[in-house]
C-alpha cells in the first residue's frame, strides 16, 4: 500500500541538472544549462521564452529525439534514453503521412511491432473503437477517408493529436502545435486540447512562443532564458482548472501576461524600440 | 449611362490566368509553327535538300524504313537496350541511394565518390567497356548503365533526404524501429519522388542510346542514324531523331499517367 503511494507521488518527469551542448569543439554551443524541472502526473506545463532559449530542444530531449550531454532525465522513476511510445509528440507541421487517409494516419502506431506483440483480436477491436472515438472527439467523424492535403491546417493538427493519443501515452509533448494556425482556429484548438487533457488524464508539456496561449493552457508556465538556455522563472497560473475564453480578459490573466512578456524582453538581451530611441535621443542631445 | 469598367489581368501579367481555349490554341501553334518553318526552309531552295530534307521526304523515308528496312526491329532492339540499361541502374541505385539518404556514414562513404564519377563522360568509357565486356549486347547496356547509374544514386538519395524530419520523428515517438521507419515512412513518403526520378533518368538513358550503339552495333535506331550519315541520307537521320523523341515522349507520358494512378492522394485536392 505504502509503496504504491510513493509511485503515484513521484513526478511523471524529473529533470536534474540537465545540459545540452550542440556541436564539437571548438564550435560548441551550449543550448541548455542546469535545467531542474519536475512535471507531476496529469499536469499541464507550458514552456515559453525568447527565441533561442532552448525550449524546443528541452522538449525534444524529453521526447528522446535529442540527447542531453549532462544531467539526469527520468520518467516515472526510469531513466530515459531515446524515443518511446510512452512519450507521444505533436509537431508544428508536416508530420502527417500524406499517402495515408485520416483513419490510417490515426491508426499508424497499430502497425508498429511494439504494439503488435501479444495482441489478440479483442485488443484490435478495442483499438479500432478507440480510433473512432478519437476521430469523434476531434470533431472529424466524416473525415476518416480524406487525405491530409484535403484538410485545413487546423484539421491536420486534430488528426496529429488523435494519432499521438491512440496508444494512450503517459506523456504528451507538443512543440508549437498551433503555431501555424490562424488566431480563430487556435482558440478552438485551445479549448479542444483542454478538453482532451481533462478526458485523457495525460501529462502535457507544451512549447509555445505565444504567452497568452501558455497562460490559458498551462497550470504552470516555465520561462526559459537564452544563452545558455536555462530556467528563469516558473509561474503558477492563478486560474481555476476549468478555463474559458473570457478569462483572457480578466485582471489576473492580463497581469500575469504583462509580467511574463516583460521578463521575456529582459532576458532576451535584445534592445527594445524604446531603448534604441532613448539611446538615439541621448546621442543627438549630446551634439 | 456609363457601364462600370472591370479591370481584368492582362495577357502578359506575371503568372496570370489563361483560358483553356487560348492555352490549347497556343500549344497547337507552338507545334505547327516550327514544322511550317521547317517546311518553308526545306522548300525555299536556300538550303540544299541533302542538308535539310522536307517534312514530306522524312515521312516517306519513315514509311520506307518501316516497310522495307526493319524499322520495328531497330526500334525494338533500341527499346530493349535502353530499358535493360536503365532497369539495371535502377535495381542497384535504388537501394544504394536509399542507404545514402538514410544513414549519414553511408553518405560520407559513398556520396563524394559518386559525385566524382558522375562527372566522368560516359562516352569516354567506351574503349574500356569494349575491353572488359566485349562488343556484344552487354557493352551497349553497360554504356547506358554508366550514363544513368551515378546520377540516379544521387537523385534517389536526395529524394529520400527530402522526407520531412517530422514524419520520421513522429514515427520514432510512436515507438517505430529503424526498419519500420524505412519501410513505413521513408519508402512510401519518397515513392512519388522516386517515380519522378525514374522517369527523368529514363529520358537520359535514351540520350545515351546513340553513343551506346557506336559500339559495333548492326541494328537499332542509333545505329541506323549513324549508318544514314555514311550514305548522306539526312531524311533518315531526321526520321531516327524524331522517332527517338516520340518514343521518349510516350514513355514520359506513361510514367506521368502511372504517377496519377498510383498516388491519388497527391493529385486530389479538396
Amino acid at each position: 500500500m505504502d509503496a504504491q503511494k510513493v509511485v503515484t507521488i513521484a513526478p511523471r518527469i524529473r529533470i536534474r541538472g540537465l545540459g545540452k551542448i550542440f556541436g564539437e569543439p571548438p564550435n560548441e554551443v551550449e543550448a541548455l544549462k542546469g535545467i531542474d524541472l519536475e512535471v507531476c502526473d496529469n499536469e499541464f506545463v507550458t514552456l515559453v521564452g525568447a527565441s533561442g532559449c532552448g525550449k524546443s530542444t528541452l522538449l525534444r530531449i524529453i521526447g528522446g529525439l535529442e540527447y542531453h550531454t549532462s544531467g539526469e532525465l527520468s520518467a516515472a522513476g526510469k531513466s530515459l534514453a531515446g524515443p518511446g511510445a510512452d512519450r507521444a509528440m505533436v509537431f508544428q507541421h508536416y508530420s502527417l503521412y500524406p499517402w495515408l487517409n485520416v483513419m490510417d494516419n490515426i491508426r499508424f502506431s497499430r502497425r508498429l511491432r511494439v504494439n503488435r506483440e501479444d495482441l489478440c483480436s479483442a485488443d484490435v477491436e478495442v483499438a479500432s473503437g478507440r480510433a473512432d472515438a478519437l476521430l469523434n472527439l476531434m470533431g472529424l467523424p466524416n473525415m476518416a477517408n480524406a487525405y491530409p492535403n484535403q484538410l485545413s491546417g487546423g484539421m491536420q493538427q486534430r488528426v496529429a493529436i488523435a494519432r499521438a493519443l491512440l496508444g494512450r501515452p503517459e506523456i504528451l509533448l507538443m512543440d508549437e502545435p498551433f503555431g501555424a494556425l490562424d488566431a480563430q482556429t487556435r482558440e478552438v484548438m485551445h479549448d479542444l486540447i483542454l478538453h482532451v487533457f481533462k478526458l485523457e488524464r495525460a501529462t502535457i508539456v507544451f512549447v509555445t512562443h505565444d504567452v497568452e496561449e501558455a497562460i490559458y493552457l498551462g497550470q504552470r508556465v516555465v520561462l526559459l532564458a537564452p544563452r545558455p538556455g536555462r530556467i528563469d522563472t516558473i509561474y503558477k497560473v492563478p486560474l481555476p482548472a476549468q478555463r474559458h475564453q473570457d478569462m483572457k480578459h480578466g485582471r489576473e490573466f492580463l497581469d500575469l501576461k504583462k509580467e511574463i512578456l516583460q521578463r521575456i524582453r529582459e532576458t532576451s538581451g535584445m534592445k527594445t524600440d524604446t531603448d534604441l530611441l532613448e539611446q538615439f535621443s541621448r546621442t543627438a542631445g549630446g551634439q | 449611362m456609363t457601364t462600370p469598367t472591370i479591370v481584368r489581368p492582362g495577357f502578359w501579367s506575371i503568372r496570370g490566368p489563361l483560358s483553356q481555349r487560348r492555352y490549347w490554341l497556343l500549344a497547337v501553334l507552338g507545334l505547327i509553327v516550327p514544322i511550317l518553318a521547317w517546311w518553308l526552309l526545306a522548300n525555299s531552295g536556300w538550303v540544299e535538300k541533302v542538308f535539310m530534307p522536307s517534312p514530306g521526304s522524312v515521312w516517306s523515308r519513315t514509311l520506307l524504313w518501316l516497310t522495307e528496312d526493319n524499322l520495328l526491329q531497330d526500334a525494338g532492339i533500341s527499346i530493349y537496350r535502353v530499358t535493360a540499361g536503365w532497369l539495371l541502374s535502377a535495381v542497384i541505385a535504388l537501394p544504394i541511394g536509399l542507404l545514402i539518404g538514410t544513414f549519414r556514414p553511408v553518405q560520407a562513404l559513398l556520396e563524394p565518390l559518386t559525385d566524382f564519377i558522375r562527372y566522368m563522360p560516359a562516352v569516354a568509357f567506351i574503349p574500356l567497356v569494349m575491353l572488359w565486356i566485349g562488343i556484344d549486347e552487354g557493352s551497349k547496356i553497360a554504356i547506358i548503365f554508366i550514363g544513368t547509374f551515378f546520377q540516379m544514386i544521387l537523385m534517389v538519395a536526395e529524394d529520400v533526404r527530402r522526407v520531412p524530419a517530422a514524419q520520421i520523428e513522429a514515427a520514432q515517438t510512436m515507438g517505430a524501429t529503424r526498419m519500420e521507419i524505412i519501410r513505413l515512412v521513408l519508402l512510401p513518403s519518397s515513392k512519388p519522388a522516386l517515380v519522378d526520378t525514374l522517369r527523368i533518368t529514363m529520358g537520359w538513358a535514351w540520350t545515351y542510346l546513340v553513343v551506346a550503339e557506336l559500339v559495333a552495333a548492326n541494328s537499332g535506331l542509333g545505329y541506323a542514324i549513324l549508318k544514314a550519315q555514311r550514305f548522306l541520307q539526312t531524311d533518315k537521320i531526321f526520321a531516327g531523331i524524331i522517332l527517338i523523341g516520340l518514343i521518349g515522349l510516350v514513355t514520359d507520358q506513361l510514367f506521368r499517367l502511372f504517377h496519377r494512378k498510383a498516388f491519388p492522394w497527391m493529385h486530389k485536392k479538396s
